[in-house]
């Protein structure tokens, strides 16, 4: 399969006439001359679990980063719509206001500022009576941030901090929820409980765009995916669609056997598979 | 004995005020904009004149001291809207933006001696240095308690705005992590504009509560502007509470250095324990090292 001539994929009912994200044809350069991203095309529909998968440098954070409009006079080329409207080469800020909420990797949280102010944050800009109804469900979500509620958030595990980093997203009323591998430096039992907060928070209605390494979590909940190396997408579909691909069982989801595994990584870096 | 000791304390205490005030302008600019600020000083000097020529002109205090808090956040954030972020925009680093604040230094020098002149002139201030009072035996001029008034009522409010309101949170937050807050959709800029009104204002207060105890001059903000630099890095330059504790020890180090040793040795011994102290602790008493975050 090709990056730009996207497949239309599982795209299902198609209720609103734009998809809620669009990013076609986006070129991100570093120094105005190392491509991160070449070209990529995406859409990402209202309500779905989207993930991006890819090894490192693959260009999915900076796919987040240009986006959420992080990075400057970026995308060089292409456009970033959202809900049918360019936001491309907006500032962050105004990015955040449309109710896209990146959380990086790093998790962006306060480390000196406590669990409670960094969720006071999360409800900056905001108005409306909701606010009481949100705090609980976040609350209800992750119990352990009431509890910790009055300690800075550097002392709180890496599981807590992902948690608190999900929490104050959640106080943002996202529209779209862009999560940069929230299942780094967790223990497998801490991932896990992480992914299913990300479900409850999918059955709210919330559009997430979730890149991962980790395929086989990320596919888990994931209705639709991409693959994504060297800033290219190379492949794309539902999550059954990507699962069932010969190269993802074998490079993302370690299913060949043994020898496979070893002839085919050997064999993966000499030749051009997509 | 003991009286000489309290007696050259409580001048440092005094003096200390003044110094906290001024470091806590410079550690509220560094903290939030890694910027040295190297106008501070020069920002309350336009400001003390600014209140010179409206006391002159038989407006009240209370005027003139608005107007120049006014005047003197308003070059703050004039300066950093007009010329920081758009040299940040044009991929300016750390070093060329403390140089450009020298460059503003140099200018409302400029300003100053042409508008005012530089021959030194009294302002005409309410509070007295003569009045004194006595408590047991040790004499407080009217305008000293004024000054430590002042620096205690500067340092409490700026404590309860970045404390207890949503600004100083926010103030927190984009000077811990300034992406992650834009990602939050707060206005970094207007936070850090913001910023830089308040501290710059915190400076006009020291220049004003400085000017009646010795005659006001282009370059009258000087000697007080690099204390309070050099009780922000004593105190650790990320830190509001050291700004406070390095300006009163390095206040009441030299004037016990002056009273004890010789007059001569007043600003060498303050200068030796800031030495000192930094060979203990490079991050300042209170300072926590900025973490490299990428």
């Amino acid at each position: 399969m090709r990056s730009t001539p996207r497949e239309p994929g599982g795209r299902g009912g198609g209720a609103s006439p734009h998809p809620l994200l669009k990013v076609a044809s986006v070129e991100t350069l570093y120094f105005d001359r190392i491509y991160a991203l070449f070209g990529v095309s995406l859409e990402i529909e209202e309500g779905e679990i989207f993930t991006v998968l890819g090894p490192n440098g693959a260009g999915k954070t900076t796919l987040l980063r240009t986006i959420a409009g992080l990075l400057k006079d970026q995308p060089k080329k292409g456009e970033i719509l959202f809900r049918g409207r360019r936001i491309d080469g907006w500032q962050p800020e105004a990015v955040a206001r449309l109710g896209i909420v990146y959380v990086p990797e790093d998790r962006g949280l306060f480390r000196e500022l406590t669990v409670a102010e960094n969720l006071e944050l999360g409800l900056w800009g905001r108005r409306d009576d909701g606010v009481r109804k949100d705090l609980d469900f976040v609350y209800g979500m992750f119990p352990i941030l009431k509890e910790r509620a009055r300690q800075e958030a550097e002392t709180l595990s890496g599981g807590e901090q992902q948690m608190l980093a999900l929490g104050r997203a959640m106080l943002r009323r996202p529209r779209l929820l862009m999560l940069d591998e929230p299942s780094l430096g967790l223990a497998p039992r801490i991932a896990r409980s992480v992914y299913d907060a990300l479900g409850t928070i999918s059955r709210t209605g919330t559009t997430i765009l979730l890149v991962e390494q980790n395929a086989r979590l990320a596919l888990g909940v994931a209705r639709r995916g991409a693959i994504l190396e060297a800033g290219r997408v190379v492949l794309e579909g539902t999550s059954a669609e990507i699962q069932a691909n010969e190269n993802v069982r074998e490079v993302y989801l370690g299913l060949g056997t043994e020898e496979a595994a070893v002839k085919g990584w050997r064999l993966y870096r000499k030749r051009r598979r997509w | 004995m003991m009286d000489r000791f309290l007696q050259y304390g409580l001048t440092g205490l005094s003096a200390g005020s003044l110094y906290a005030l001024v470091a806590l302008g410079l550690v509220l600019i560094y903290r939030s904009t890694r910027v040295l600020n190297f106008a501070h000083g020069d920002i309350a000097t336009l400001a003390t004149f600014v209140s010179y020529s409206l006391l002159s002109n038989h407006y009240s205090f209370p005027v003139a001291f608005l107007a120049s808090l006014l005047v003197g956040g308003a070059v703050g954030i004039a300066f950093y809207f007009g010329v920081l972020v758009k040299a940040q925009r044009e991929g300016a680093n750390l070093l060329g933006m403390v140089i450009l604040t020298l460059g503003l230094a140099l200018i409302i020098q400029g300003v100053v001696v042409w508008w005012w002149g530089a021959e030194p002139v009294s302002l005409p201030f309410p509070i007295s240095d003569t009045t004194t009072y006595r408590f047991g035996g040790v004499v407080v001029s009217q305008l000293s308690l004024a000054t430590m008034a002042a620096g205690l009522v500067g340092s409490v409010l700026l404590y309860l705005l970045v404390q207890r309101t949503r600004l100083g949170l926010a103030m927190r937050a984009t000077s811990e992590n300034v992406m992650a807050a834009q990602t939050l959709g707060i206005p970094t800029r207007l936070v850090l504009g913001l910023s830089w009104g308040v501290a710059s204002a915190l400076g006009v207060v020291a220049g004003i509560f400085l000017a009646p105890a010795l005659l006001l001059d282009p370059f009258f903000m000087l000697d007080p502007f690099l204390k309070g630099f050099a009780a922000a890095v004593l105190g650790g330059l990320n830190s509001l509470p050291g700004a406070v504790v390095g300006a009163l020890i390095l206040g009441v180090a030299e004037s016990l250095a002056g009273a004890y040793l010789t007059i001569q040795f007043k600003n060498t011994l303050a200068f030796l324990i800031i030495i000192v102290v930094l060979l203990v602790r490079p991050e300042g008493l209170l300072g926590k090292e900025f973490k490299e975050r990428v």
